[in-house]
């Protein structure tokens, strides 16, 4: 019986990791240059619609996904973290360009080095801007990164690799 | 009006006022004692020979550092461009810093390291800060720089006039001014952080700013 019951709830994991992955909702957080080029992916020509990423909501509440597309400054972090928070589980980010993911080539008394100092970061994309490319790389890593997490919203282990165990 | 017959006329209105004037590529520059500031500015945009109307942009400059670093001459045989290019003929090179800076000119070769860098005549001294000005006259499509050195003594502080008062658009920008130098207006109604935000120490753009120092509102100091 458990054993029926264990096999009914993984296909029901990948279910709904299926329904997850193509139905992403996303709040587009653009500070900077990134995002003329968030934009040249959204729109027809690379079209993020066909990865079922095409409706970005403006209300963080209703998105899934964070995209943190361009730089982040201290005076704005309070608000992007004020932002995550408001987002309801599951949700992910994504760090579109080199600035949010290390700061870039900032290293100043204005710039937060890396929003991962302050927020949980699941996809990176880096690129100066990162070319559309990229970005659909970077979605299509993320969505199979939803695809086979936990239906609880528990994210799966991370791998262990022997050759780096100590 | 060009411009030398603009440094003319300012001169002429205030002959005790003008400490130097250079016209470099013909942008007429004109530095001015910190006291006759409001007075300047407001014979400049309501006299009808100036008419400058329209208040370009207002920063500051921070001179204490000057002439310590390689200037672009050093790298001038080294492949690298710079600019202007040495061909192209200086008949009016810029002086230097407004006030003078006791390494620029002391040895030639040094940045700054025109022959005729150093103290104009008749300056107080070596100023820290000079608080620029770009004016426009959009009647009579002429412009004009104006230079206040500011900081000759060791102040903390160092004030000048607002000019709010006349043009509208001095309002954010000695904000600016304020928030990154630490430069205090006289005058201004609120002034207070404009970039930055409050609870941070220090202004960043001053040279003595430290290039490592981190204020973060949230999150660790990296």
């Amino acid at each position: 019986m458990s054993d029926h019951a264990g096999f009914f709830t993984s296909r029901l994991d990948e279910a709904i990791g299926w329904a997850r992955k193509f139905s992403i909702f996303q709040y587009p957080f653009v500070t900077a240059c990134c995002g003329m080029e968030y934009m040249a992916t959204a729109c027809s020509h690379y079209d993020v619609d066909r990865f079922g990423a095409g409706l970005p909501r403006f209300s963080p509440r209703q998105a899934d996904v964070l995209f943190v597309v361009g730089t982040i400054s201290h005076k704005i972090a309070p608000v992007l973290v004020r932002i995550y928070e408001q987002m309801a589980e599951p949700k992910w980010v994504v760090s579109f360009g080199v600035c949010t993911c290390t700061g870039g080539f900032y290293d100043n008394y204005a710039t937060v080095m890396g929003i991962d100092t302050i927020i949980p970061v699941d996809v990176y994309i880096p690129g100066c801007p990162p070319r559309p490319e990229y970005v659909l790389d970077g979605l299509i890593k993320l969505q199979a990164k939803i695809q086979i997490q936990h239906s609880t919203g528990q994210r799966p282990r991370p791998e262990v690799r022997p050759e780096f165990e100590r | 009006m060009n411009a030398a017959s603009l440094i003319q006329a300012v001169k002429d209105r205030f002959p005790a006022g003008v400490k130097a004037s250079h016209s470099y590529r013909g942008d007429a520059t004109v530095i001015l004692g910190r006291e006759f500031l409001l007075e300047a500015a407001r014979m400049l945009k309501e006299d009808t020979l100036f008419q400058m109307n329209f208040l370009m942009d207002l920063t500051a400059v921070d001179f204490s550092t000057f002439g310590t670093k390689r200037s672009p001459a050093f790298f001038a045989n080294s492949g690298i461009a710079v600019s202007p290019s040495p061909e192209i003929p200086d008949a009016d090179p810029w002086s230097g810093p407004p006030g003078g800076h006791p390494s620029a000119g002391a040895a030639p070769g040094t940045p700054g390291g025109h022959p005729s860098a150093g103290a104009a005549p008749g300056t107080p001294g070596p100023a820290r800060f000079v608080v620029v000005y770009h004016f426009f006259s959009l009647p009579l499509k002429h412009r004009l720089r104006l230079e206040i050195p500011v900081g000759e003594v060791e102040e903390a502080e160092p004030e000048v006039d607002s000019l709010s008062s006349l043009w509208a658009s001095a309002d954010w920008l000695e904000r600016e001014v304020w928030d990154m130098f630490g430069i205090r207006f006289r005058g201004h109604r609120h002034l207070k952080r404009i970039l930055m935000y409050e609870g941070f120490v220090g202004h960043p753009l001053r040279k003595d700013y430290p290039v490592n120092k981190r204020q973060p509102l949230i999150g660790p100091v990296n």
